[in-house]
């Protein structure tokens, strides 16, 4: 098929498959039972994160990825990606909606897209005004497969130091790695379209059922300048923001709620951005562990193979367990990425996204001071002071309007932040213990059989 | 010479090792005179004279013949020294203990020891191997520390000096135990003193840990800095492992300039151990001239046992030095991960301590407990990494350059003796014989020295102890996440 540029013949297209009959669904807590596949076991009733079901790695029992978000719906609009295939530098998704919907003309339909259109979408709500004061779930990172393909062309250009199994060895790392990587694109666009499929107002928008159904391509074009500079210059109003928003200005907040809300997520996002970035720098070190033990464990296969004696036995069971290990840390490694890098990563978007709110509404609140003021002097002047009435009570309506749903909005992602932590805290702890205990057990072996020798 | 032996206080044979052979050529006498005493007591006391007759126990007696032929001799010796002989004969135990009286090994003997002696030390390998099975126990009884590095003195003229503590039931000290103030240069006299002893009569003598100019200066100047301590923290091990190594040595512990280094409470200074003295000098113009003369030397191996072990070395010291620098990676990156992780406790409280959902700022400022803990962990894994293993594998390697050093100096051996031959054949004169009977004993000496056991029996100590600690890592790690989880749980 198409082949990704300087890719090793292995990996020309990954797929992600999606099983869509049999599976025991996961969904106890989502009505109309089916669209969600699980590959581990969910501990909580009741709502619950959609969780992948990964291409099975016969010798590998890596946790499915879940992303940390927990969604309630009704089961009336029901999106998946079922599929997704990455060719070159682009990743295709093949969307699968379910829904018995008026405004669609079928109940199940596929559409590909790629991920400037997810963008295209996320840009659309953004702009929109009547979604002013709902969070906009916040859209999904382009995937980036550089630092896979650049180790991987790294490796193919080959280290003469380096003998054949390691090599071999070295490569199955980072197609598991390049493997790793795809699954989270997909999950994360997924999520993306669930959380918008599950949210009662968002759902309703017209776009999203363009998304979804529109069979030709969206012809959305990368930005082009003017769009980048388009986005330059929100930027810079967004700093504006962020000057009205930590209270430069001297808005004055009437409202308690908001007052600790506003600086509740200031700090909270830079410490969680922070966080990310160390959790991060974890991860990695831990994989470079990992990756140690590749050529001790082949020094060691090497010098046992040498040996003549008694230590050839022992030379040889150490260089297995070096390469035992090297697979358990390397899950470890996956796992604290999946659990808690990833939860970092997501929250931070929505902690941004909640910050994005936070701004809107502030807005709507100058807009609100500037109407009164507008009304004042209308009246001082006694000119268009109907004109100004009206306009003083759009923007009373709309603030309020919308302070009401983003109060709900926040306290919505208050209780989602706390179960989605505990939820992957939770398993990253249950993980954890799994490979000490198995790094243990395995280590104890060997010490026996060691041990047992002469 | 054998009557000035006295019963060893620790006669109960289990430590008959090769020390024997390698006490100079005229204990073979001795050693091969105890081949006839009764196969079940270890009295040693009972040392027959010497009759050399070859009714040894040998289980060939094809090898005692005494034959000019000195490569068929090599050669069955070759299969005997295979450690995995079928032919290992339990009468040969009974080996008496560690001569007491230091033997200068320079002594050559007649050459009529020579072909008894090939067959010797290959059944003492043999045997010591038994012994050495059946009992584990090093019965040296002598244990050696190396602790308490102190700065002495001040700027440029400072210097680092170690108690070197001995516990030992040897009778050949004075005491039972005594330590003394030792510095670096005194551990480096120390060896380079043994080395020109024994060195050219073909033992390996444990090599001293190398002088590190910049490690020593950082210290002198008085940075207490973390890589300084744990520069002194590297050398203090490195040199108690070398004295364990050199006490371990039969023939070494016996060398008065060892008990004189252990036992006397003033030393003189090794001044030629220092690098930029005229002594440094010297040896450095020594090594270059080794080199050269190492790759115009063509020496025709004609003794396949040593071809084959000198392949064998090489391959060796290869693999080690790979492996040496994979562990080394190793520990660099667990000190990484361990920093890494510290930094993200850190944000890990941080967060917790901002976070507005009380519960879940509890677990978090928990998680991030943990996570210290952890990094606290690393570290010490990172330590045990380094000390246990990366040393271990330095070490040998260094051993094994000293291997190759002995292989070396066999090389100029041959070279002498070839040029010994050609003298032969020009004169005819007993003194070329002499030289003629120094290489195949130091040969034999050489062989002796390679000590499979010792090495696989270090190793895999070693081997153990840093895999129980990864074992405790890793408990160490359950019990923090054990405790951890109910916390998560109780997130609301």
């Amino acid at each position: 098929m198409k082949a990704r540029r300087q890719a090793p013949p292995s990996i020309q297209r990954a797929r992600w498959g999606r099983n869509l009959a049999a599976s025991p669904a996961l969904s106890r807590g989502l009505p109309g039972g089916r669209g969600w596949k699980t590959g581990s076991k969910q501990k909580r009733g009741g709502a619950r994160g959609p969780v992948m079901e990964e291409n099975p790695d016969p010798g590998e029992e890596r946790q499915p990825c879940s992303v940390s978000v927990v969604l309630q719906g009704d089961g009336a609009l029901q999106v998946e990606i079922s599929d997704a295939v990455s060719e070159r530098d682009k990743v295709k998704f093949t969307v699968h909606t379910k829904s018995c919907l008026p405004h669609f003309s079928q109940t199940e339909f596929s559409v590909v897209r790629q991920h400037e259109e997810f963008i295209w979408l996320h840009d659309a709500y953004t702009d929109n005004e009547d979604y002013a004061g709902i969070i906009i779930p916040p859209a999904p990172p382009k995937p980036d497969f550089e630092a896979s393909r650049e180790k991987l062309q790294r490796l193919g250009e080959g280290d003469s130091s380096v003998t054949r199994e390691e090599f071999a060895k070295m490569k199955q790392e980072l197609e598991g790695e390049y493997l790793a990587i795809f699954k989270k694109t997909v999950a994360m666009h997924e999520v993306f379209l669930q959380r918008l499929a599950t949210h009662p107002t968002l759902r309703r928008d017209h776009n999203l059922y363009v998304f979804l159904e529109y069979g030709q391509d969206l012809s959305v074009r990368g930005k082009n300048k003017k769009e980048l500079f388009g986005g330059f210059i929100r930027n810079i109003v967004k700093s504006a923001d962020e000057a009205l928003i930590t209270g430069v200005s001297g808005l004055k907040e009437v409202d308690e709620f908001f007052e600790h809300e506003r600086t509740f997520l200031l700090e909270y996002h830079t410490r969680i951005r922070d966080a990310c970035l160390r959790a991060d720098r974890v991860m990695r070190s831990h994989k470079c562990l990992a990756e140690d033990y590749i050529p001790i464990s082949a020094a060691l296969s090497s010098l046992g193979t040498q040996e003549v004696h008694q230590l050839k036995t022992s030379f040889l069971k150490l260089a297995e367990l070096f390469e035992r290990l090297r697979k358990l840390e390397g899950r470890v490694a996956s796992d604290e990425d999946l659990k808690l890098s990833d939860m970092l990563h997501y929250y931070m978007r929505d902690a941004q996204a909640a910050k994005d709110l936070l701004y809107r509404r502030l807005r709507a609140l100058v807009d609100y001071e500037n109407a009164n003021k507008a009304l004042d002097k209308a009246r001082m002047r006694n000119r268009e002071v109907r004109a100004a009435e009206t306009h003083q009570q759009l923007c009373c309506r709309r603030f309020e309007h919308l302070s009401d749903s983003a109060k709900h909005e926040l306290m919505d992602f208050k209780a989602r932040r706390g179960s989605a932590f505990r939820k992957n805290l939770i398993e990253l702890a249950e993980l954890e213990l799994k490979h000490a205990k198995a790094s243990t057990l395995l280590l104890r072996n060997t010490l026996i059989a060691l041990k047992g020798e002469p | 010479m054998a009557a000035e032996r006295e019963p060893p206080p620790l006669g109960d044979g289990k430590q008959a090792d090769f020390e024997e052979l390698e006490d100079g050529e005229d204990l073979f006498t001795s050693t091969v005179s105890t081949l006839e005493s009764s196969p079940s007591s270890p009295e040693p006391a009972s040392l027959p004279a010497e009759d050399l007759s070859t009714n040894s126990n040998g289980p060939k007696p094809a090898e005692i013949i005494l034959d000019d032929d000195r490569e068929d001799l090599f050669a069955e010796a070759t299969e005997e020294v295979s450690l995995d002989s079928p032919e290992r004969e339990p009468i040969l135990s009974p080996e008496p203990s560690p001569a007491i009286t230091p033997i200068t090994p320079t002594t050559l003997m007649a050459p009529r020891i020579e072909s008894k002696s090939m067959s010797a030390p290959v059944i003492f390998d043999r045997s010591r191997d038994e012994i050495e099975e059946e009992a584990n126990g090093d019965v040296f009884d002598i244990e050696i520390g190396v602790s308490d590095p102190e700065k002495v003195g001040d700027g440029m003229n400072a210097y680092m000096a170690y108690r070197v503590t001995t516990k030992t039931s040897l009778s050949m000290f004075n005491k039972n135990e005594f330590s003394v103030k030792r510095r670096f240069s005194d551990f480096l006299g120390l060896h380079s003193k043994l080395a020109t002893k024994y060195l050219h009569v073909g033992y390996i003598v444990p090599p001293a840990p190398e002088k590190s100019i910049v490690g020593m200066t950082k210290v002198k100047v008085g940075k207490e800095d973390s890589s300084s301590t744990e520069f002194v923290e590297k050398r203090r091990a490195a040199l108690e492992r070398y004295l364990q190594r050199t006490v371990k040595h039969p023939t070494l512990l016996q060398d008065p300039d060892l008990r004189q280094f252990l036992e006397s409470s003033e030393l003189p200074r090794a001044v030629n151990t220092q690098a930029l003295s005229g002594a440094g000098i010297l040896r450095m113009v020594n090594k270059a001239a080794d080199a050269v003369n190492k790759m115009t030397i063509k020496m025709n191996e004609s003794d396949a046992w040593f071809e084959e072990k000198q392949q064998q070395f090489e391959n060796l010291d290869q693999q080690l030095r790979k492996l040496h620098a994979s562990v080394e990676a190793l520990v660099c990156h667990r000190k990484e991960l361990s920093a890494n992780t510290a930094a993200f406790a850190k944000s890990a409280a941080m967060l917790g301590n901002s976070e507005d959902h009380t519960a879940l700022s509890r677990a978090l400022s928990q998680l991030a407990e943990v996570e210290e803990k952890i990094d606290q962990l690393h570290q010490e894994q990172a330590f045990a990494d380094f000390y246990v293993f990366s040393e271990l594998l330095s070490d040998y390697i260094r051993l094994i350059a000293a291997v190759k050093g002995v292989f070396d100096h066999r090389m100029k051996c041959w070279q002498k003796w070839d040029d010994a031959q050609i003298t032969l054949q020009k004169k005819r004169e007993a003194e070329a014989k002499m030289m003629l009977a120094n290489k195949p004993d130091k040969i034999q000496q050489a062989k002796n020295e390679i000590r499979e056991k010792e090495r696989v029996k270090d190793f895999k100590t070693v081997i153990i102890k840093y895999l129980e600690s990864l074992v405790q890592t890793q408990q160490q790690l359950i019990k923090y996440w054990e405790a951890f989880l109910p916390e998560a749980k109780a997130i609301a």
